[in-house]
């Protein structure tokens, strides 16, 4: 993993073996490029790459690769999401092309939500293609210099190819494999869902740790602070392959009125302590729906600033 | 089989309002076995357009018909001698009924009066599942005999995907997660080598997205 596949900032950061430290930041639901840029800008610096998502939960919002070149104008290291379920291959193929042409240099492959869960769920799915073969479509374009249909691609594109991971969905035993099944398929770094069942999540790492799998991709466990008890019981109760035990939203609602979004901080923090030292953990994804600003001071917290600059 | 289900009446009603003479045309295929446009049915049918007829003070003639299947133009050429007595035509056979008569009598209105909904079967009784999406391209083996394409609502051939959750699919906890069975199958069979095989992107060739399709037996053609 020594020489750079993509060149871009989290891949050094991450090959240099620093404990890596990435954000999110949904597109505006609407072309508000003022507010998208104030939300960026609570990470700059703060972060080594920015996940900017695609039509997250299906509800439409500026494209994915619209809003990573904002980013990267404003001069943060955009991590572009992309799903099936709105394009075909032929869509897909050549929106790694343009992403790669305006310079983006990071990018995350996955299925998508179903649409059903959106606010077009009248509309028709496409997943011509799944996850897994997006990340092989995006390895084979970058490293074969082949689309998918075998021809030449007139300059490959040199992304670092990320992938999603959840290690709290079903079936447990196979979900292990299917993270391996997603590296052999050409993914260099994983991003996990968030974490809150700790337990599980160690054995986990464990079996992933047992097989090799953090030494050929990095591993980014996945951090979502929770804001509130009603959030948790939000996660717990109405979002599909989320794992919230019972012990955490007591702990939230013991903390008090009005505390609970501190205690979700702090409950955050002990998770990035356990990870920095946990084996196979490459770094850590934070999810801050909605809640940007308080990236800074939960970095700060955490003891990952300032960012290595590599 | 293809499954179907009634139109609402209402919405039925709408359709041929203002026609005088309307001829019921049932299937003795799929649709009679899966309860929704067998000869039963189109006596319900029509006896309920009579009735709402009567209600408007209107004195319909309504046609009961059911044939031996809607999907061959032999059954359909029965119709021939009755269907110039009516003004509109009501097939409840699955979608390829009320086209074959319409083809077949392009001077006749002919309305769907079912909604066809999936190739599948009765997985206990008044409940039909889908089970095949029609792909041109059977390969079923290669899920321990199981059809994600038609059966996993995002279609992955390399599943499960992160929303799956107690052996349900994230879109419904009405819905199996088809690749949960997969998995727990396949597992159980001491089968996970060809789990952690990477399924390619499917040709849809020979799928609906190929354009409409079409089979020719050449040994069969006259
Ligand atoms: S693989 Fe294709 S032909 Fe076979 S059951 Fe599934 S959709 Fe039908
Ligand atoms: S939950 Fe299961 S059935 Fe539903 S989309 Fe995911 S893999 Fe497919």
């Amino acid at each position: 993993m020594s020489e750079h596949k993509a060149g871009s900032n989290l891949e050094k950061v991450l090959s240099a073996g620093h404990f890596a430290f990435t954000g999110e930041c949904g597109p505006p639901q609407g072309a508000n490029v003022p507010h998208l840029i104030e939300k960026a800008n609570h990470l700059k610096g703060v972060v080594d790459a920015v996940n900017v998502t695609d039509n997250q939960t299906a509800v439409v919002r500026m494209s994915s690769w619209a809003a990573s070149l904002i980013l990267l104008e404003q001069g943060l290291e955009p991590n572009f999401q992309m799903v099936c379920r709105d394009r075909n291959r032929l869509a897909i193929q050549s929106d790694i092309l343009g992403v790669y042409a305006m310079g983006i240099r990071n990018m995350l492959c996955l299925s998508g939500d179903h649409q059903s869960f959106g606010n077009h769920p009248e509309s028709k799915n496409v997943f011509d293609i799944d996850s897994m073969q997006l990340i092989h479509t995006v390895k084979t374009m970058r490293d074969e210099g082949k689309f998918l249909n075998g021809s030449d691609v007139d300059v490959a594109p040199k992304l670092f190819i990320g992938a999603a991971c959840n290690p709290f969905a079903e079936p447990f035993d196979f979900r292990v494999y299917r993270l391996a099944k997603k590296i052999s398929a050409g993914a260099d770094f994983v991003q996990t869902q968030c974490i809150y069942n700790m337990d599980k999540f160690r054995e986990f790492m464990k079996r992933a740790v047992d097989m090799g799998l953090h030494e050929k991709c990095y591993i980014l466990a996945g951090v979502t602070p929770m804001k509130s008890v009603g959030m948790a019981l939000y996660m717990s109760k109405q979002v599909p392959g989320m794992d919230v035990p019972q012990a955490l939203v007591k702990r939230l609602r013991g903390a008090g009125k009005g505390k609970a979004a501190e205690e979700g901080i702090k409950f955050a923090l002990e998770q990035i302590e356990e990870f920095k030292e946990m084996e196979g953990v490459a770094g850590v994804h934070l999810m801050a729906i909605e809640w940007e600003h308080k990236v800074p001071e939960i970095a700060e917290r955490a003891g990952v600033l300032p960012r290595p600059v590599v | 089989m293809i499954v179907a289900e009634s139109k609402p009446i209402k919405e039925l009603l709408e359709m041929v309002k203002g026609f005088k003479k309307i001829l019921v045309v049932g299937c003795k295929g799929c649709v009679t076995v899966c309860n929704v446009g067998g000869a039963k049915e189109v006596a319900i049918l029509a006896s309920t357009i009579r009735i709402s007829g009567k209600k408007e003070g209107l004195d319909l003639v309504v046609g009961e018909h059911t044939l031996e299947r809607q999907c061959d133009p032999e059954y359909i050429d029965e119709l021939k001698d009755i269907i110039g007595d009516y003004d509109a035509v009501i097939s409840i056979a699955c979608g390829v009924g009320p086209q074959f008569i319409s083809e077949r009598y392009p001077a006749t209105k002919v309305f769907p009066g079912v909604n066809t909904k999936f190739m599948g079967g009765a997985v206990e009784h008044g409940v039909w599942s889908e089970r095949c999406a029609g792909c041109g391209t059977c390969v079923v083996h290669l899920f321990g005999g199981l059809c994600p394409i038609a059966r996993c609502s995002k279609s992955l051939l390399n599943g499960p995907c992160g929303g799956s959750s107690n052996g349900k699919c994230e879109i419904s906890s009405d819905v199996e997660c088809i690749w949960d069975t997969i998995v727990l199958k396949m597992m159980e069979q001491d089968r996970l080598d060809e789990l952690m095989e990477f399924r390619p992107p499917k040709s849809w060739t020979t799928a609906r997205d190929g354009g409409p399709r079409k089979m020719i037996r050449e040994e069969l053609v006259k």
